[in-house]
């Protein structure tokens, strides 16, 4: 093996990249070939699907909010060289606070409700995800393997709470009782026509808060220093004076409360209750759009509108070409993982051929 | 008193069935994990070559035709594993995530393409699947009181793939611990550097024990859709894989442990069922999300150290680069 050329900064963090997701969506369009079916006629309803109308566009930004909250979780603590694969729990978890203050102050104005249920959301999921954090700093319990385990735990014990506890007794699916209308999440169709029959609501503004909020706490605060240097090296953090332990857990805890926004954008926005299973997927989307983001927050932001259209756009494929069901997309999201996260450095000697100082060099001499 | 008995039997007799892909699917990390591999793939190999297995037994009609196609997406999901964390040395847990997403969604869709059953391959029947075997003697035997219930309900009557994981248990301990193989294959997770010093390839020993893993988690996912079910039904691993490397880490890496808590955790499972419904005294009747949960708590409670120490092979996870 060679040892690592260093590339132009715009082909490390941009083209190498973008190659990558193009290589993704190559072989996602390959597979649609295999099955008969013509991926650009695919591509075309997906992108009208997702922004051609408004209500179309809305449901893309809804998804692309629960996707910027889950990317953050994953990214925020990938750069403590933590992998949290969590997020699906920790919003479903989180799901139980936001219920609860919700339920609680049922009745009273959004604006005293919403702060209330960002509170209660941060709060439920940053516990869950603390536990793990807390197992990895003091009993050296891996992350990876807890947060997966966590997810399950949350499954069976929400479906005991939501079933047995939170049920009303006149209703028949698995749910909690409804959220008056004036105490949920504002959607966005109430101050703009264009997003008529759409469920994005302002927990969007939350979203783009959220990442300038990453943005600054990972490059520009003591705490994001920290935090890297642990990531980097924890040999080196230590030997500064940093306490890994503590840099770990207060690591995971934001990244839950991160991951426990996507239960207010969707228990308190949209459902307006507690259901069964309602994160469905979207914790672990959270995953490809970090590893596509590159764990920045303007690369979370663009991954996870691109997947936000791939969700939305692949709802109307499912209508318009029946050959090709919703999975695909969940196909293009593994191959996303699979190029930019575990293959991310397969394009890397060819590019460094083209670009490395190697080839400039000789390019000089000529 | 016999009605307990026949009743402890049927449990465990479901314990059986209910361990069996436990069983394949954690002896195959156990390679894996053995030779340095993190394979949180495992899941989506299991559902992937359920689903070869499924739609090859019902195109051609033949349950070894459909095993051979269950090991043989294995063995695919296992190269581009080992492309990814051999070759390219990127991120193991990254590389088997994107397999489990790569498994439930290619499943679902090629199925419902090829299909048109929303994600389920046809019923399968006969040939296509792997039936029950009736160990010599055991109808005979059936009446015998208390011998005769155990052998001809609880040993005979699996398929061969049921015994073919029994076997793979035994057959793993000796080739781990006493064969040269298994020497190298635990020192290839340990401490990669001195088997190469040493002249040995740690890239070749890697990807000998991910087609190992392969073979045992195909054999484990074909169990699945046409021994114990008629077919494939969407996402029907349902976290199988996970239990089993949940199972694999409370074993502590070792196959006669493994054994014991695939069994205990399958176990589990078939109480779940069983206590549906069912009134304790002073209890009550016990939710089955608890019995759901305690796999995922006990491995959790190990891991953190309360009971025992579960130390992973050194080098597992961490890519092997020579210097030059």
């Amino acid at each position: 093996m060679s040892a690592r050329v260093p590339l132009p900064r715009w082909v490390d963090i941009a083209l190498l990249p973008l190659l990558n997701v193009v290589l993704a969506f190559l072989i996602g369009g390959i597979v649609v070939v295999m099955v008969g079916q013509n991926p650009l006629e695919a591509v075309g309803i997906m992108l009208y699907g997702a922004f051609g109308y408004g209500s179309g566009f809305g449901y893309t930004l809804y998804y692309t909010t629960d996707f910027i909250f889950a990317g953050l979780a994953v990214s925020l603590a990938y750069h403590a060289g933590l992998f949290n694969i969590g997020p699906e729990g920790q919003a479903y978890v989180a799901g139980l606070g936001v219920i609860l203050v919700a339920l609680g102050l049922n009745g009273q104005p959004w604006f005293l409700t919403v702060p209330a249920m960002v509170v209660a959301g941060a709060v439920f999921g940053a516990a869950w995800a603390f536990i793990p954090g807390y197992l990895q700093a003091k009993r050296g319990s891996h992350i990876v393997i807890t947060t997966i385990l966590f997810n399950f735990i949350a499954v069976s014990m929400m479906g005991y709470i939501i079933s047995k506890i939170l049920k009303p007794a006149n209703v028949g699916s698995d749910e909690s009782a409804p959220i008056d209308a004036v105490s949920r999440v504002p959607q966005l169709r109430l101050f703009w026509e264009l997003f008529k029959n759409s469920p994005v609501n302002i927990s969007f503004f939350l979203a783009l808060i959220a990442l300038v909020a990453v943005y600054w706490l990972i490059w520009h605060s003591k705490f994001g220093f920290a935090m890297r240097a642990l990531g980097h090296n924890p040999t080196a953090a230590r030997y500064a004076g940093i306490s890994n332990a503590k840099v770990i857990m207060i690591t995971m805890a934001l990244a839950g409360a991160l991951a426990g926004m996507v239960a207010v954008n969707n228990v308190g926005g949209v459902q307006g209750r507690l259901i069964l299973n309602f994160v469905s997927g979207a914790g672990f989307v959270g995953v490809a759009v970090a590893f596509m983001g590159k764990g920045h927050p303007i690369g979370v932001a663009l991954s996870a509108l691109l997947f936000g259209a791939l969700y939305q756009g692949g709802q109307e494929l499912a209508f318009s070409m029946p050959g090709i069901t919703r999975e695909m997309i969940v196909t293009i999201q593994a191959l996303v993982i699979l190029f930019t996260g575990a293959m991310g450095d397969m394009l890397r000697p060819p590019l460094e051929r083209i670009f490395g100082p190697r080839a400039q060099a000789s390019a000089g001499d000529a | 008193m016999m009605g307990y008995y026949t009743d402890l039997i049927l449990i465990l007799d479901s314990t059986v069935r209910l361990a069996i892909p436990l069983i394949l699917a954690c002896l195959a990390g156990l390679y894996s994990e053995r030779a340095g591999i993190v394979d949180i793939g495992l899941e989506g190999k299991l559902l992937g070559s359920a689903f070869g297995a499924a739609a090859t037994a019902a195109v051609t009609g033949s349950a070894w035709l459909g095993l051979l196609a269950g090991v043989g997406v294995a063995l695919g999901m296992s190269a581009i594993h080992g492309i990814a964390s051999i070759n390219l040395k990127g991120n193991q847990t990254i590389s088997g995530v994107a397999l489990n997403f790569l498994a439930a969604g290619l499943t679902t869709f090629l199925g419902q393409s090829w299909f048109h059953r929303g994600g389920f391959t046809p019923q399968l029947s006969g040939d296509q699947r792997f039936g029950p075997i009736t160990l010599p003697f055991a109808p005979e035997l059936a009446n015998v009181p208390v011998i005769g219930g155990l052998y001809s309900e609880l040993i005979s009557g699996h398929n061969i793939l049921a015994y073919a994981a029994f076997i793979a248990v035994p057959v793993t301990a000796w080739v781990l611990f006493s064969t040269r193989f298994g020497l190298r294959l635990r020192a290839v997770g340990e401490n990669p550097k001195a088997l190469d010093t040493a002249g040995i390839s740690v890239t070749r020993l890697r990807y000998q024990a991910l087609i190992i893993t392969a073979v045992l988690v195909g054999v484990g996912g074909t169990y699945l859709s046409i021994a114990q079910s008629a077919g494939f039904n969407n996402n029907m691993s349902a976290g199988r894989g996970y239990i089993a490397l949940a199972a694999l880490i409370f074993a502590k890496w070792k196959p006669w442990p493994a054994l014991a808590t695939c069994l205990l955790f399958g176990f589990l499972d078939a109480l779940q069922f069983r206590l549906q419904g069912v009134q304790f005294p002073y209890i009550g009747e016990v939710p089955v999300q608890a019995i759901q949960v305690l796999p995922y708590l006990l491995t959790i409670i190990l891991l953190a150290g309360f009971i025992g120490r579960a130390v992973a092979p050194k080098a597992s996870g961490i890519p092997y680069t020579k210097e030059r």
